[in-house]
C-alpha cells in the first residue's frame, strides 16, 4: 500500500470523525460538494485539457432541477440526486456538441456564453424563483428509510456519495479511456493520427464532467435546502477554475485541496483581515472582508504568473526533485 | 401588435447604440487577440474604468465630458502598457487559457477595487450640454446624444479599420500577427508593437466607456455582463476580419433592439441564441477564417 493511498485513507478517516471533533457538519458538507465540483471540473481541464468556462450551468442547473423535483414534485432524495445528475449530463451533452466544434480558446468562450444564457433563463423562468431562488427544499428520507433531517445522517450520506463519485473519477482516469484523454491533452493531432475519434472522447469527458458537477449541485441543494442564482452565475464558473488552479491541475488531490482553500478563504477572509490588521496595525486590512473579489483576483494573477502547478502540483514536483527524478 | 414607425425607429437607434459598443469592444478584442493571442477578459473592466474615470473627473475635479473623451483612453492606454509589460508578457509562451485566466484575475482585481470604494449601485453621469435634448426629424424624434454615440463609434471603428487594412503601420501589425519572428528579422520592433497594440485595445475600450457613461448606468459592474455578450459577438463574427467584427457588433445590437420590441423576454438571450445557430451552420463564424 503506497504513500498516496495511505494519505487518502487518513483523509477519509479525518472526514469520518470530523463531526465528533467539533467541525460544523453543514460547513464540511458544503466543502465536500465543492470538492466534488472541482474534481469533476479537473477531469475536463487537468486530464483532457479542455477549459470550460461555463461549469456553473451544470452546478446551478442541476441544483434547480433537483430542488424542484424534491420540493414541488415530492420525490425522495435519491431520485432528486439522480434527476439532477441526469440533467447535468444532458446539459453537458448539449453544451459539448456545440462547443467542441471550435478549438482552444473559442471552446472556453462558447461555454461561457452558453452558461450565461442558462443564467438568464434561470433569472427569468418562474419555477426558479428568480432573485429569491428556490427555497425550502425538504431533506426527506433517503430510500424512504434514512431520515436526512438529522445533520449527522445527512453528513455520512454526503460523504458516501462524494467518496463514491471521487472513486469513479479515479477509476476513469486510470482506465484506457482516461489514458486516451491524457493523450488528447498532450498532443491531439497525434491521437487523431493514431486513429482515435478525439471529438467523441472529448464529448464523453465533457458529459461525464457535467454529470458529476450536476451531482455536486444536487447534493448541495439537498444539504443547504435551497438553490440560488449565484449557483448559475459566471463567478461560480470562475471559482471552480480557481479551485482547480490553486490546488493543482491534473492532480487528483489538487481540486480537493483547492476547493477547501477557496471555500475557507471566502468564509474566513473577514476574520483573517482583522487578524492581519491587528498584527500589522494597518487599518485597511479590516476591510478585507469586503474585498473577496479583489483577493480572488490577486490569487488568480499570482497563480498564473508564478504558481501554475498549484499547491499539490508543487508538492509533487518537489517530491520528485528530492528523489532525484526532476 | 401595433408599432408606430417612430417607435420602431427609436428602438432601431437604441439597438445601434448598443451595437456600437459591441462593435468597438469586439474590435478591440479582435485586434488584441490577433497579435497577442490573448483573450482579454479584462476588456469589460477597462470599459468600466473609462466610464468611472469620466465620472470621477466630473465629480472630483469638475473636468467635463469632452476632455475625458480624449483623456480617459489615454490614461487607460497607459494602464494597458503597464499591464502588458508587467503581467502579460510572461504568459505568451504558455497555453491560451492562461491568458484568459490572467485577464480574468485582472478583471476581478479592477472591479473589486472599484467596488470596494463605490459599491454596486449606479453613479449618475449627465449628458454633456451640447448634446442634450432631441431633434425632430419629422419621421422620428432623434435623441442627440444617442446619435452622437453611433456617429463617434462609426468614425472610430472605420478609422481603426482603415489604419489596420490600408496603412503601412497596419501592414506591420498584420504581418506580426502571421509571423512575428520574420517581421522582427526585418528590423521591426515587435515587442513594442505588441505593447502598443494592447494599449490601443485598452484605449478603445475606455473610449467606449466614456461614450457609454451618460447612457448606461455607471457602476463597477457595468462591464461584466457586457463582456460576455461581446464574447458571443466575437464567436459569431469570427476573429478573422476587422470589418467582420464591426458589422457583427452593429448587426447584433440592432437585432437585440428589435427583440426588445417584439419579444422582450428573449432580449437578454437572443445574442447567445444566434451564437448557437451560427455554431451549428457555420462553425468558423460569419466572417471567420479557421485559425
Amino acid at each position: 500500500m503506497n504513500k498516496k493511498t495511505i494519505g487518502y485513507l487518513l483523509l477519509l478517516l479525518a472526514l469520518i470523525v470530523a463531526p465528533f471533533v467539533g467541525a460544523y457538519p453543514v460547513f464540511v458538507m458544503k466543502l465536500l460538494c465543492f470538492a466534488l465540483f472541482a474534481s469533476a471540473f479537473n477531469l475536463l481541464l487537468g486530464y483532457t485539457g479542455l477549459l470550460s468556462f461555463g461549469h456553473a450551468a451544470f452546478l446551478g442547473g442541476s441544483a434547480y432541477v433537483a430542488g424542484y423535483a424534491m420540493k414541488v414534485w415530492g420525490f425522495t432524495p435519491e431520485i432528486g440526486l439522480v434527476l439532477g445528475t441526469l440533467s447535468g449530463a444532458f446539459l453537458g451533452w448539449v453544451f459539448g456538441v456545440l462547443a467542441i466544434r471550435r478549438q482552444g480558446i473559442y471552446f472556453a468562450m462558447i461555454t461561457l456564453a452558453l452558461a450565461q444564457m442558462m443564467f438568464f433563463v434561470a433569472l427569468q423562468a418562474k419555477f426558479t424563483g428568480g432573485e429569491d431562488g428556490l427555497q425550502g427544499v425538504p431533506r426527506g428520507k433517503l430510500f424512504g428509510l434514512l431520515d436526512l433531517q438529522n445533520d449527522l445522517v445527512m453528513y455520512y450520506v454526503t460523504l458516501a456519495v462524494v467518496v463514491l463519485a471521487f472513486l469513479l473519477i479515479v477509476r476513469t482516469i486510470h482506465s484506457p479511456f482516461g489514458q486516451v484523454l491524457k493523450g488528447i491533452k498532450e498532443n491531439e493531432p497525434r491521437a487523431i493520427s493514431l486513429g482515435y475519434d478525439t471529438n467523441r472522447f472529448k464529448l464523453l469527458a465533457f458529459v461525464l464532467s457535467a454529470a458529476l458537477a450536476g451531482l455536486a449541485g444536487s447534493l448541495k441543494t439537498l444539504v443547504l435546502g435551497f438553490a440560488t442564482l449565484s449557483d448559475v452565475h459566471w463567478t461560480a464558473s470562475g471559482q471552480v477554475i480557481l479551485m482547480t488552479l490553486v490546488g493543482g491541475l491534473g492532480t487528483l488531490s489538487g481540486p480537493l485541496l483547492g476547493s477547501a482553500v477557496v471555500v475557507l478563504l471566502e468564509n474566513k477572509i473577514g476574520e483573517m483581515g482583522h487578524a492581519i490588521a491587528g498584527l500589522s496595525g494597518i487599518e485597511w486590512f479590516n476591510t478585507l472582508g469586503e474585498s473577496v473579489t479583489m483577493v480572488t483576483g490577486l490569487i488568480f494573477v499570482i497563480c498564473v504568473l508564478a504558481f501554475r502547478r498549484g499547491i499539490m502540483g508543487e508538492i509533487i514536483a518537489f517530491g520528485e526533485r528530492l528523489r532525484g527524478k526532476g | 401588435m401595433t408599432i408606430s414607425l417612430p417607435g420602431l425607429l427609436s428602438q432601431l437607434l437604441l439597438g445601434l447604440v448598443n451595437g456600437s459598443f459591441y462593435a468597438i469592444l469586439s474590435l478591440g478584442l479582435a485586434v488584441i487577440f490577433g497579435l497577442l493571442n490573448v483573450i482579454n477578459f479584462a476588456h469589460g473592466a477597462l470599459f468600466m474604468v473609462g466610464a468611472i474615470l469620466s465620472w470621477m473627473a466630473m465629480n472630483y475635479f469638475g473636468i467635463g465630458y469632452w476632455v475625458m473623451l480624449l483623456a480617459a483612453p489615454l490614461l487607460v492606454g497607459l494602464f494597458g502598457v503597464l499591464i502588458e509589460r508587467l503581467l502579460l508578457r510572461w504568459i505568451y509562451k504558455l497555453d491560451h487559457l492562461y491568458g484568459l485566466l490572467l485577464t480574468l484575475g485582472l478583471t476581478l482585481l479592477i472591479e473589486g477595487a472599484f467596488r470596494s470604494v463605490y459599491g454596486v449601485s449606479g453613479l449618475s453621469y449627465d449628458t454633456p450640454d451640447l448634446l442634450d435634448g432631441a431633434t425632430n426629424l419629422g419621421f422620428m424624434v432623434l435623441p442627440n446624444y444617442r446619435a452622437w454615440v453611433v456617429l463617434a463609434s462609426l468614425v472610430v471603428c472605420f478609422a481603426t479599420w482603415f489604419v489596420i487594412e490600408k496603412t503601412k503601420l497596419g501592414a506591420y501589425l498584420r504581418a506580426g500577427t502571421e509571423n512575428p519572428r520574420l517581421v522582427e528579422a526585418f528590423g521591426i520592433n515587435v515587442p513594442l508593437m505588441v505593447t502598443l497594440t494592447y494599449a490601443f485595445g485598452a484605449a478603445l475600450a475606455a473610449f467606449a466607456g466614456v461614450l457609454a457613461a451618460p447612457v448606461i448606468q455607471v457602476s463597477p459592474l457595468m462591464g461584466q455582463n457586457l463582456i460576455i455578450v461581446v464574447f458571443a459577438v466575437v464567436v459569431i463574427g469570427g476573429m478573422g476580419s476587422i470589418m467582420g467584427s464591426i458589422l457583427t457588433g452593429l448587426g447584433l445590437g440592432v437585432i437585440e433592439g428589435f427583440t426588445k420590441v417584439f419579444y422582450p423576454e428573449a432580449s437578454s438571450t437572443v445574442v447567445f441564441f444566434i451564437m448557437v445557430i451560427v455554431l451549428l451552420i457555420r462553425p468558423a463564424g460569419l466572417f471567420g477564417k479557421e485559425r
